[in-house]
């Protein structure tokens, strides 16, 4: 598409010192020297987290299992949010490329809206992914217990049993003895289950009051064997009304740390405890790139506003952050694949 | 001193209307086709689970195929690297190739052990 490729140059001019041989400018070159070195960084990254997919093995969660939700419409929709939002960083990408096509043909105005375009799909692609970490940091209903044979379980149910209320029964700071809390029920209970705090359907609040507990019951409990214990082993599937009650007497266990929910960089309810820490990595490093981008690409925005690059002859700012962005949604279509499809 | 030197390549990039047209009728096509495969991608991900032997591992193929399509079309059309000149391409793809094919192996064969030793297999 650019002419200077075709351009028949003898090879004694080429490498004669007076032209570069690749035909290229100095600033474009070396945004592709960047972009080789930031792509053997990721790549570094993603044959890492290889490296410990094929050392845990069976115990690594499966991408369409942890992230098969959408915002306002709950669970059951594997990978389509992921999906999503690489359809925006694709659609960004060619907006991208239209700036840089604009710019060759020095169409002002076409730069600018694509620019704009492009400065839209990024932040979509921001929020997108603030909304999927805010999810994979509170994470489920039902967290990832430890069976009483030391085996750990992912739970995959079809209704979490709404939580009504609790009776206190035994005064604290601030509760007196028959008041009935109503609000942050889920909070305090999942806090309270993973904390210890719950024993025999009586949970211990913050205050140290002592309360009973009305909840309907949950449905439909899978319990996923993910790391072996002396009775399971990982692989195996408990499901029905016992898997119901296995549940149920780890909550009420009394026992601190055998629930866990949510993500953070000790622990996580999702596998291994690098699953989380390769999650936070690899998307927060890729997502900072993206932010960078987005940065860069209003700047250059500011530049075509301001008629700098016109009055310079040539669009080939926007081609050289182009490049950079086109690289950040090239990166995406590889952790699309290696972290979350297999 | 006049230098006699200095060469805009940057212009030599500029390119007609009609050039124009055809390069943005590429431009969709790539598109439409990014789209389609990411499409197909979800909709195998969905449908094949991972524990399904030999349906998972040539699902898990076809993906990283479609993967390198997808960066392909990206790299060459989008990044234009198809229409800079040889030397260019080799430079930047050749080096990272070499490299980045010895360290997916060279880390996949020994997470492959590491689990061997941790399982005491």
């Amino acid at each position: 598409m650019s002419g200077h490729a075709t351009k028949q140059i003898d090879s004694k001019t080429l490498w004669g010192g007076k032209i570069s041989p690749f035909s290229a400018s100095y600033g474009k070159l070396m945004m592709w020297f960047f972009l080789v070195s930031d792509a053997l960084t990721f790549g570094g990254l993603l044959t890492a987290y290889g490296f410990t997919r094929h050392a845990t093995e069976s115990a690594w969660p499966i991408g369409e299992e942890t992230f098969n939700s959408l915002p306002f419409l709950g669970h059951g929709f594997p990978l389509l949010y992921v999906a999503l939002m690489t359809f925006i960083l694709i659609v960004s990408s060619v907006t991208m490329v239209l700036a840089v096509e604009a710019g060759h043909r020095m169409d002002r105005k076409g730069v600018t809206k694509w620019m704009i375009a492009t400065i839209i799909g990024g932040f979509f692609f921001l929020g997108s992914q603030a909304w999927e970490w805010s999810h994979f940091i509170h994470g489920s209903e039902f967290g990832k217990i430890e069976l009483a044979d030391g085996s750990q379980a992912v739970i995959h149910a079809e209704h979490f049993g709404e939580i009504e209320n609790f009776t206190v029964t035994e005064a604290g700071h601030h509760h007196k003895v028959g008041e009935k809390i109503t609000d942050d029920l889920m909070h305090q209970y999942q806090h309270a289950a993973a904390e210890g705090n719950i024993k025999d359907g009586v949970i211990t609040l913050h205050d140290g009051s002592k309360a009973t507990i009305a909840k309907k019951s949950n449905e439909g409990v899978e319990l996923m064997i993910k790391s072996n214990g002396s009775k399971y082993a990982v692989g195996d599937k408990i499901e029905g009304e016992n898997a119901v009650k296995m549940y149920e007497d780890v909550i009420n266990s009394g026992e601190a740390g055998r629930v866990i929910y949510g993500a953070n960089l000790q622990q996580n309810e999702y596998g291994p405890q690098q699953y989380a820490q390769f999650f936070f990595f690899i998307t927060g490093f890729h997502g900072f790139h993206v932010f960078s981008g987005v940065m860069i690409n209003i700047i250059i925005l500011l530049m075509v506003l301001g008629g700098t690059l016109h009055k310079r002859g040539h669009y080939e700012m926007v081609e050289k952050t182009g490049l950079y962005w086109h690289f950040v949604d090239l990166v995406w279509v590889f952790v699309f694949t290696f972290f979350y499809l297999i | 001193m006049v230098r006699d030197d200095i060469y805009e390549y940057s212009l030599d990039a500029h390119h007609s209307e009609e050039e124009g047209r055809k390069i943005r009728k590429k431009i969709l096509f790539v598109t439409v086709l990014l789209t389609v495969i990411t499409t197909v991608e979800v909709m195998l991900g969905a449908f094949i689970k991972q524990d399904w032997g030999i349906y998972w591992t040539i699902t898990k193929w076809f993906f990283i195929a479609l993967t390198l399509v997808k960066a392909g079309y990206i790299v060459l059309t989008f990044m234009h690297l198809g229409d800079e000149r040889k030397g260019l391409r080799a430079v930047i793809l050749v080096p990272y190739f070499i490299f980045i094919l010895y360290l997916i192996f060279i880390l996949l064969w020994e997470g492959t052990s590491v689990h061997h030793i941790w399982t005491g297999a």
